[in-house]
């Protein structure tokens, strides 16, 4: 079973066995294309070649022939956007990567009076410049024509996905994950929303087809010829289903530059009061979707990075657990990385990073204390914006992802949530959870239960901090974030 | 082939010149040395004083090699770098082998676990980063031991006296260097019921760019589960040979 995690700085294959286990792995990083400040693309047939390549490479280094793959998944960064001719196959412009905040006005416009939570009950998204419908309007008003040909039904729309489909078996399609993180799409119907696209200014003729997560969308041609396509998700919902969160009340959290904290909610939308995103969390063939909540926290492992290049005390990421380790505690030091601002679950864009409890005592371990500990305290707050919204509470946090490999983070975790926090023994959740869902389309695998006895614990922490201590800790916590608020003025540069 | 660079070899003979002597070089006895004209030392130490690979003395001038030329040249690597690099492979090893992987580093003649992999069977089970563990009684200890072969000397405090756990356990220095030998000839090492009644271990040493042993990684469990009658089984050495040396060619790679 092959997966292919199309993500937003490389795309990678991994190869699985019938027993979930890694039989080999290749990636190839792309080009940023960065061509103004704040905006970012990718090249598509960059991609698209990449994604081939590393499939083969993934192939070769496994020892695998093509003809013995059973299927092929695709998990994907989510949001980014390309549109394309489909009878010469190019794209009409470089694909508007998630991260690109050029829509940043044109998505305040459609907020005017009602603000950002126009469309929310819709689509479950607040407006912000991450989702892909303001950037298909941007990008069809970007040169004399587009338009048109796009209501005409002569150009296409699609997030990575719906690219990758389209190149791999000819058909228009994407997932109903995906389809989810547009803008476009309503929620309850799980179809494309007449009064989104009025609003936006999409043309409905460019749309994929929406289709379940796991499917059979075709067989791929080319050098890959015969192999079935067969599932298609969201990186972030791609870890949900690949830490096999299927049941409503199960969370994972993945830690990388950002985190992504997502909690199965079953099979309904829950509405978030506390600045938290609505989105579909999967849905397998002609079972019912199941929905997810979403809290993303945008400064994680970046603060560690930031640390290391441009504070210099540490060499590398993994030292900062080193220099922490050399003191006993924090010192009473508090770290709110709000670097562009606050987002889940604030939302404040006024607000910019505090150090805050500075003494003539604090040393650099102390600095690299709260550095680690704000990783903590940020999943502690989208927590409990989980609880508020979901009315469960939160009895165990699945985790992944790079910054799982620091002990002293996840103890901390495991302290300031008062909830073991538990690693499984594949940290490649990603491309495991598309496998999954492709190996379940084709039968690779019989059903959800099978999937849930390849979860296997790696290693655990358990809460370790009294009651006191750790409110003690929230509350300095919660008067540094008020102290972030109301930095930036109108007439800043 | 092409030509020598003639700069590159004139800063080597420097850095040579200098790691032979204890005391500092001024830059006239570092010239006279190797016969070269003042000026051109000079360029030289500038440019390895920018890079930290030699250090100047404030107050009288002289040079002597730098903290960053010792750590290059060192096995010293960061117990939690280790972890980071090892995370996908131990994991790896756990799931093929369906024990429990553990990875040691030296510490002070011991050896310090840096990272711990739950045999995955879902069973309760404890973490035990941190925890150190006896050189001689342990398969990580006995890899490093074979690997640097001056600590064998250190053991017991200097003492030579080897502390007994089990009835297996080693006790004899003679013995002890008899299976080092043979360790760093086969390339790993086992612990049969010589820490734990009961419980058999497989190690294999993790190695650097400079081929220094930095740690080792090993399978722990159940005798019947990792011996066939007295011997080792051979797939599951064989699978914790391949860990190490994949987690050793991956060394040098950038982590997240």
């Amino acid at each position: 079973m092959a997966a292919i995690d199309q993500g937003t700085s490389s795309s990678r294959c991994l190869i699985f066995d019938q027993q979930g286990r890694v039989v080999s792995l290749n990636q190839k990083e792309h080009e940023q294309i960065f061509p103004r400040p704040g905006w970012v693309e990718h090249d598509p047939r960059e991609i698209l070649r990449n994604v081939i390549e590393v499939v083969h490479g993934a192939l070769d280094s496994g020892g695998v022939d093509v003809r013995d793959l059973v299927a092929v998944g695709i998990a994907n960064q989510r949001e980014t956007t390309v549109v394309w001719d489909p009878r010469t196959g190019e794209p009409v412009h470089n694909a508007i990567v998630w991260q690109d905040t050029r829509t940043d006005s044109l998505v305040r416009g459609l907020g005017a009076e009602l603000g950002q939570d126009r469309f929310r009950d819709r689509c479950g998204l607040p407006l912000a410049t991450y989702f892909s419908g303001p950037k298909v309007s941007w990008l069809l008003d970007s040169a004399p024509g587009l338009r048109r040909r796009a209501e005409e039904g002569d150009l296409l729309f699609g997030t990575m996905d719906s690219w990758l489909i389209w190149n791999l078996t000819g058909r228009h399609v994407t997932d109903v994950t995906n389809a989810s993180r547009t803008m476009l799409m309503n929620l309850e119907t799980l179809d494309w929303d007449d009064t989104l696209l009025d609003a936006m200014g999409v043309p409905r003729a460019m749309l994929p087809d929406i289709q379940p997560s796991s499917q059979i969308y075709g067989e791929a041609g080319g050098t890959l010829g015969g192999v079935p396509i067969a599932a298609a998700l969201g990186d972030q919902q791609a870890a949900l289903f690949g830490q096999t969160c299927f049941a409503a009340g199960e969370a994972k959290c993945t830690y990388g530059t950002g985190s992504f904290l997502l909690l199965n909610t079953g099979g309904r939308p829950v509405r978030s009061a506390h600045g938290l995103i609505t989105t579909v969390g999967s849905k397998i063939g002609d079972e019912p979707a199941t929905y997810a909540l979403e809290g993303s926290i945008a400064v994680t492992g970046a603060l560690v990075q930031w640390f290391r290049d441009k504070v210099g005390l540490i060499g590398s990421a993994p030292e900062v657990e080193t220099l922490a380790r050399t003191v006993e505690d924090n010192g009473g030091i508090y770290f709110v990385p709000a670097f562009s601002g606050l987002f889940a679950p604030h939302w404040r864009g006024d607000a910019r990073g505090v150090i805050a409890g500075l003494t003539g005592y604090v040393t650099k371990g102390h600095l690299a204390r709260a550095v680690l500990e704000a990783t903590a305290w940020q999943t502690r707050e989208v927590v409990d914006a989980m609880n508020a919204d979901s009315g469960i509470d939160l009895t165990s946090l699945k985790v992944d992802g790079g910054m799982t490999a620091n002990n002293l983070l996840m103890q901390f975790l495991a302290d300031v949530l008062g909830v073991p926090v538990v690693r499984p023994n594949v940290a490649e959740t990603v491309s495991l959870g598309v496998a999954y869902a492709a190996g379940l389309a084709v039968g690779f695998w019989p059903d959800m239960e099978s999937l849930r006895a390849h979860w296997h614990k790696a290693a655990e922490w358990l809460p370790n901090m009294d009651t006191g201590e750790r409110e003690r800790g929230y509350r300095k916590w919660k008067k540094t974030v008020q102290r972030t608020l109301d930095w930036v003025d109108d007439d800043d540069d | 082939m092409p030509k020598p660079i003639q700069s590159i070899e004139r800063a080597a003979a420097v850095l040579r010149l200098m790691s032979g002597r204890t005391r500092r070089l001024s830059l006239a006895e570092v010239a006279g040395e190797l016969g070269l004209p003042k000026g051109t030392v000079y360029g030289i130490m500038r440019t390895l004083l920018s890079v930290g690979f030699v250090e100047q003395d404030p107050e009288s001038g002289k040079y002597r090699m730098g903290a960053a030329l010792l750590h290059l040249g060192s096995s010293y690597l960061d117990g939690n770098e280790l972890r980071t690099r090892a995370l996908n492979w131990a994991d790896w090893l756990a799931a093929r082998t369906n024990e429990s992987v553990r990875l040691g580093t030296l510490l002070d003649g011991q050896v310090l676990l840096v990272h711990h992999v739950f045999r995955p069977d879902n069973s309760p089970q404890v973490l035990e980063v941190g925890a150190l563990l006896p050189m001689h009684a342990t398969a990580m200890g006995k890899v490093l031991l074979a690997c640097h072969p001056y600590l064998a000397d250190d053991l017991g405090n200097g003492t030579g006296i080897l502390p007994r756990y089990t009835g297996s356990t080693i006790t004899d220095p003679a013995r002890l260097k008899a299976e080092l030998r043979q360790v760093l000839e086969q390339g790993w090492a086992s612990s049969v019921e010589e820490l734990i009644e009961d419980e058999t271990s497989f190690a294999a040493p993790i190695r650097d760019r400079q081929g220094v042993a930095v740690g080792a990684i090993a399978i722990s469990g159940p005798t019947e589960r990792l011996c066939e009658g007295a011997q080792p089984r051979s797939e599951l050495v064989s699978f914790v040979r391949e860990g190490a040396r994949t987690i050793s060619r991956d060394l040098g790679a950038v982590p997240w």
